[in-house]
């Protein structure tokens, strides 16, 4: 796939579907005082009527948006990835587990959200909505990549957290290729068989830069935009499993029951070969800039080229 | 849809009565559950179920039905018991209160039993589901309403001051909330585990309409669910009076019988008080 220029934020992707959803009046959109910095503002704008401000009170928002579920709207209700957290037990018991079909956006997550600090870096938001059952849980790589989600989410029979990040990174997708994304599977983005690197939001680019950098000294990896970690495309893991025989991970998010936790839990029960996993180690963060912290952090393309080159040693 | 049951008051008391034998009867045989908050708001689930509800048991989830939800879900044996009246459960149901793969849940649980609106178990949250409910039967511009149960207890839960807030932001005028001030808790009397003061008060400086009630004479209950229908322009908020535990002496006012089922002789006695 030809790299596209330019770059996008995902959290402008989630506003622009909310936009390109303006003529079904089954959407509402619900929003707790942070519409602007996770871009419902823009749905807000065009259609009052169907926007539901809640204030700074993400606990009853979640049950609002369940209550209106049931009564056949189709709720996309957003605020910061680590503010939804405060609302957990509310989407547990009054989301999952009825199966209510919710759409919730978490904004503002990893730790690439940089100057604000550690305090609004979710960098569990992923672990934590993955053991809900019922549950689906995308984190879309760039702004394009989250609309098509976001738009395919209005047709899906399960709720979901889908986590968008602030800050623009280039863009892994075109409008026209963006057609290939579908909820549950991964997308191919480089094709090798050395090892494959399995890569979320914003460290799919890095996963792309190391790609190149390996290539150089003669290491073909496959890249995966494994947007989706749960339901987790298996078939794909499988698939790599035989033909590279090493993972790594890719995630801006800890290392701790995310993508690495959700696709180690997987191939140790199933085809078990080598894996290394790049994110956060169990650590909070702290202020910075986005580049900074991803260095501090050892989240860049060179930590990942580290971790291959490891992970093939181990084969 | 047929609205309530067209039963008069002696009726209704009647039905009460049954009713406070089925919840005491549950609990018996589960050797678990929550008897007290049950009887406590038994006359009000009555008075909605019996002179007010919309709904229909051929078609539980029909669109236009009005919406029932019991937040303090704990107090589901009571749900049951008019749920039963009312023809959305047997008596073949009653006894599967607590046990596996039953409809009647722990806690009332939409997934699993019929006419149950809302899955509760985390206190606080059924004032927010019941206001979701009601903005989109405004957008809807539906007639139907949603009324919502919260235990007294339950009020020390921040989210429902989160919903008492949004109700009036948001004007919504089909949203009727019932609390059910028996003054017991889990541990304890509710003064002594957070004292909460003149509740009434509380709500109707958010702005609410509130009306206060003994919630255990059919006629004030029944009176009540008339006057909150009739206030459109923003939430109205029932405070009833009650005593946990109501209609059994020794259960009567006794945080003990909060949660806990009564022994063998504790039910004889109580079947043979409730008649």
């Amino acid at each position: 796939m030809s790299a596209p220029s330019g770059g996008g934020a995902s959290r402008d992707g989630y506003g622009a579907a909310l936009l390109q959803m303006l003529d079904d009046d089954r959407v509402v959109v619900l929003e707790a005082d942070l519409g602007k910095s996770t871009k419902s503002c823009l749905f807000r704008a065009e259609k009052p009527s169907h926007t539901v401000s809640l204030g700074i009170a993400e606990q009853n928002m979640m049950l609002v948006a369940a209550g209106m579920a049931t009564s056949n709207y189709i709720p996309f209700a957003s605020t910061f990835a680590i503010f939804s957290e405060r609302a957990f037990e509310q989407i547990r018991n009054g989301i999952a587990r009825p199966n209510i079909v919710v759409h919730l956006c978490g904004s503002h997550g990893g730790i690439h959200t940089g100057t604000d600090g550690s305090s609004a870096q979710s960098i569990e938001d992923l672990a934590i909505y993955r053991t809900l059952p019922n549950m689906t849980v995308i984190h879309p790589c760039d702004d394009i990549s989250a609309r098509e989600l976001t738009l395919q989410l209005r047709g899906h029979d399960c709720p979901s957290y889908m986590r968008t990040a602030r800050n623009k990174v280039p863009r892994a997708y075109t409008d026209e290729s963006a057609g290939q994304l579908k909820i549950g599977h991964g997308v191919v983005h480089r094709d090798g068989s050395d090892v494959a690197i399995l890569a979320c939001g914003v460290m799919l680019n890095e996963a792309l830069i190391a790609c190149e950098l390996l290539e150089k000294e003669g290491i073909h990896a496959t890249v995966v935009d494994m947007h989706t970690i749960k339901p987790l495309d298996c078939n794909l893991i499988d698939e790599l499993s035989e033909r590279c025989g090493a993972f790594v991970t890719a995630e801006d998010h800890s290392v701790i029951g995310g993508l690495g936790g959700a696709v180690s839990e997987y191939i140790v029960s199933n085809k078990p070969v080598p894996l290394e996993k790049v994110g956060v180690q169990d650590r909070f963060g702290e202020s910075g800039g986005s580049d900074e912290l991803m260095q501090l952090m050892g989240l860049k393309s060179t930590d990942i080229v580290t971790a291959a080159k490891r992970v093939i040693h181990r084969k | 849809m047929q609205r309530g049951m067209g039963l008069d008051i002696s009726e209704l008391e009647a039905m009460a009565l049954r009713c406070r034998r089925n919840i005491v009867k549950m609990v018996y045989n589960a050797g678990a559950g929550h008897p007290g908050g049950s009887l406590s708001a038994i006359d009000m689930l009555v008075g909605l179920y019996g002179h007010r509800l919309r709904v229909d048991t051929a078609s539980p989830k029909s669109a236009d039905r009005d919406r029932f939800i019991m937040s303090k879900g704990h107090a589901s044996p009571g749900v049951y018991a008019v749920l039963h009246e009312r023809g959305f459960l047997t008596d073949s149901d009653l006894t599967t209160f607590r046990k596996l793969g039953g409809p009647c849940q722990g806690h009332v649980d939409m997934k699993w039993c019929p006419g149950v609106d809302f899955s509760a178990g985390s206190l606080g949250m059924g004032l927010s589901f019941g206001i979701g409910c009601g903005i989109a039967a405004k957008l809807d511009a539906s007639e139907r309403t949603a009324w919502v149960m919260l235990g007294d207890g339950e009020l020390q839960e921040g989210q429902v001051w989160e919903g008492v807030m949004a109700a009036v932001h948001h004007e919504i005028g089909n949203v009727k909330v019932i609390v059910d001030r028996n003054g017991i808790q889990n541990d304890d009397f509710c003064e002594a585990q957070m004292r909460m003061f003149d509740v009434s008060e509380k709500f109707a400086s958010f702005g609410w309409a509130v009306m206060e009630i003994d919630g255990h004479n059919m006629e004030e209950v029944v009176n009540a669910i008339d006057w909150a229908d009739n206030v459109s322009d923003g939430p109205a908020c029932i405070v009833m009076h009650t005593v946990k535990g109501k209609g059994v002496s020794f259960m009567e006012n006794n945080p003990k019988f909060h949660g806990a089922a009564p022994s063998e002789d504790q039910f004889q006695l109580a079947m043979e008080e409730l008649i």
